[in-house]
């Protein structure tokens, strides 16, 4: 008889291991029932887990960090207990800007973020960029990308546009570009309402995406529970890893109700295929999102202190406690105590210099050896968690 | 202080506005006002400066004032908070009623109450409609499904309209299922070999 733990999600592709852990019988085989929760916005999830309605959720890598600086509404103390993906992310502009910067030349390689950022920079005179919520990814890739490329802040203004209604607000003029996670941009293109530019992996190779979120203490008191959790997650996430199961995946993701999708608009991003433009145009990326391989599930306390650092810049914080704080909530810990035993891959180190793999590269783990996937930042700056002022 | 307290109501359903606003009237003076539009939401809130905002707990543009409330600065107004934090049951009475509130800070606790009381009890009532609205519509449906059912079962057969239905219901009981599961499989199958 298994046991039923409720969790929350948002429905999005990246969901897609708590889904996968349920229909495929992951959960099964820990003795687990998933009893799955979607919620119709990031305030609500993060409601929903701190009520303590569900006991782990599919999160923003970002919230929990930002939660424990003490920004925004903070009803409790999360903690992130694994990497549920990284990337997965994409960057789409409207027509009118689309075809201003074809004008000017750019040819929509979706793969080159300098040549991207400038053009996009050189098109418009001020930019409304749509992200998904306050605290994400989303935002802090753009801030990046843009700041390096010395966009001055005051001529972004980057605000909350909720997924499903991206496309919309996009063709309504509302504004000129957005960084949403998938389907959202295909959905974009697929209504005609904006041509994709990048993926957001472009900017940052292996950007921490989504985490599985706890209350904090929760996996200490209920350290079964948390084991069996992580394990049922982690098998869902190398079988979504696995390319020959990408079509079965997409089907599944769709047939389940959880994703209102065309399972062939989920296949797409799950190989890495997009379609860019309404004329059908196709661009390859490697890695556009990735949910195992490389300890890709790994919580990095380096990922988190970066996440700190970036938010601590932007709020007027104490940038060196911002980046200890933050570290503090990626439990890399608790990930070695419950995956040892199911041979997950366990680097040696908790942290690492973020963003100085060029290509993929051998580290030590704990058993022998394990290829980390490139994790370079588009302008091939260092963050070094050691030296977070620099 | 006994300045009227502005009150925000975004809801796109006007019955629902309505009946939220009514509930508020009831419940207070105060100065009520409904945003039906999502686009540019935070700009149309920021405009009015309210003290409260109210807002369905389902909506997606409930991130949006997540935004507003962490934009502006702490000396500012409005610096929304969700339902007071320190009333720890009033928050959950409120989620539990599908609704979320956002609260300008400094506004005291006791000012606040009379209102999300009223409000979460016209959000119980809504929940309440809506459930009541699914159940009606799925049971039109099964009785549309069932129709169908017996109509294929008569035409196929040769049998009048009480064989149909009586067929339909004892393969349900043989089977251990529903009489609506049975007919929505009979039309499937009968659209397949179309």
């Amino acid at each position: 008889m298994s046991v039923a733990l409720r969790l929350g999600y948002v429905p999005l592709l990246d969901a897609a291991p708590l889904i996968v852990a349920e229909a495929m019988g992951f959960a099964e085989e820990e003795g687990l029932h998933f009893d799955l929760h979607a919620a119709p916005s990031w305030a609500s999830l993060r409601d929903m887990l701190a009520l303590g309605q569900v006991e782990a959720a599919h999160m923003l890598a970002p919230l929990p960090v930002a939660m424990a600086l003490g920004l925004g509404r903070s009803p409790a103390r999360f903690e992130a207990l694994s990497v549920l993906n990284l990337n997965g992310n994409v960057i789409g502009v409207s027509l009118d800007l689309a075809a201003r910067m074809r004008a000017a030349g750019h040819g929509f390689d979706f793969a080159d973020a300098y040549t991207a950022g400038r053009a996009l920079l050189a098109a418009a005179r001020t930019l409304r960029i749509g992200v998904p919520f306050a605290f994400s990814m989303h935002r802090e890739l753009l801030q990046y990308w843009l700041g390096a490329l010395g966009a001055e802040a005051a001529l972004l203004d980057i605000r909350t546009v909720p997924p499903p209604l991206m496309a919309q607000a996009l063709a309504a003029g509302e504004i000129d570009a957005f960084c949403v996670g998938e389907p959202w941009g295909s959905v974009a293109v697929e209504t005609g309402a904006g041509v994709l530019l990048l993926p957001a992996a472009a900017i940052w190779a292996s950007a921490p995406e989504k985490v599985l979120a706890t209350r904090a203490g929760w996996a200490e008191a209920e350290p079964r529970m948390a084991g069996r959790l992580l394990r049922a997650l982690w098998r869902a996430g190398r079988w979504l890893g696995d390319v020959g199961n990408h079509m079965v995946a997409s089907e599944l993701l769709t047939a389940s109700g959880r994703l209102a999708v065309p399972s062939e608009v989920i296949e797409r991003a799950l190989s890495g295929r997009l379609v860019i433009s309404a004329d059908g145009a196709e661009r390859i990326t490697k890695g556009l999102i990735r949910f195992h391989g490389g300890a890709a599930g790994f919580p990095w306390r380096s990922q988190a202190a970066w996440i700190g650092v970036a938010l601590a810049r932007r709020h007027g914080l104490a940038v060196e406690a911002a980046s200890t704080v933050a570290a503090g909530v990626f439990r890399a810990d608790l990930y070695r105590t419950h995956l040892r035993a199911a041979g997950a891959d366990l680097p040696s180190a908790s942290a690492k210099l973020e963003g100085a793999l060029d290509a993929p590269t051998a580290v030590a783990t704990e058993r022998g050896s394990l290829i980390l996937p490139a994790d370079r930042f588009f302008d091939a700056r260092i963050f070094d968690p050691s030296l977070p002022v620099c | 202080m006994k300045q009227r307290l502005s009150i925000i109501v975004v809801e796109k359903d006007r019955d629902r506005a309505m009946l939220i606003v009514d509930g508020l009237r009831d419940a207070g003076d105060f100065d009520v006002m409904v945003i039906a539009e999502e686009t540019g939401l935070a700009r149309r809130i920021a405009q009015r400066n309210p003290d409260l905002v109210l807002i369905d707990a389902g909506n997606p543009s409930r991130d949006v004032l997540e935004e507003l409330a962490l934009a502006t600065a702490p000396t500012e107004r409005p610096v929304a908070m969700f339902v007071d934090q320190s009333d720890g049951s009033l928050t959950k009475a409120a989620i539990e009623a599908g609704m979320s509130a956002y609260v300008v800070d400094g506004l005291r606790a006791d000012r606040i109450k009379p209102i999300l009381d009223a409000a979460i009890a016209r959000f119980h009532m809504l929940q309440k409609m809506r459930i009541e609205l699914s159940e009606t519509r799925r049971a039109l449906e099964e009785r549309k499904v069932i129709d169908r059912a017996k109509g294929i079962l008569m035409r196929a057969r040769g049998i009048g309209e009480e064989d149909a239905y009586a067929l339909l219901r004892k393969t349900a009981m043989d089977q251990g299922r529903k009489l609506a599961e049975v007919a929505q499989a009979l039309v499937m199958t009968a659209d397949l070999l179309k």
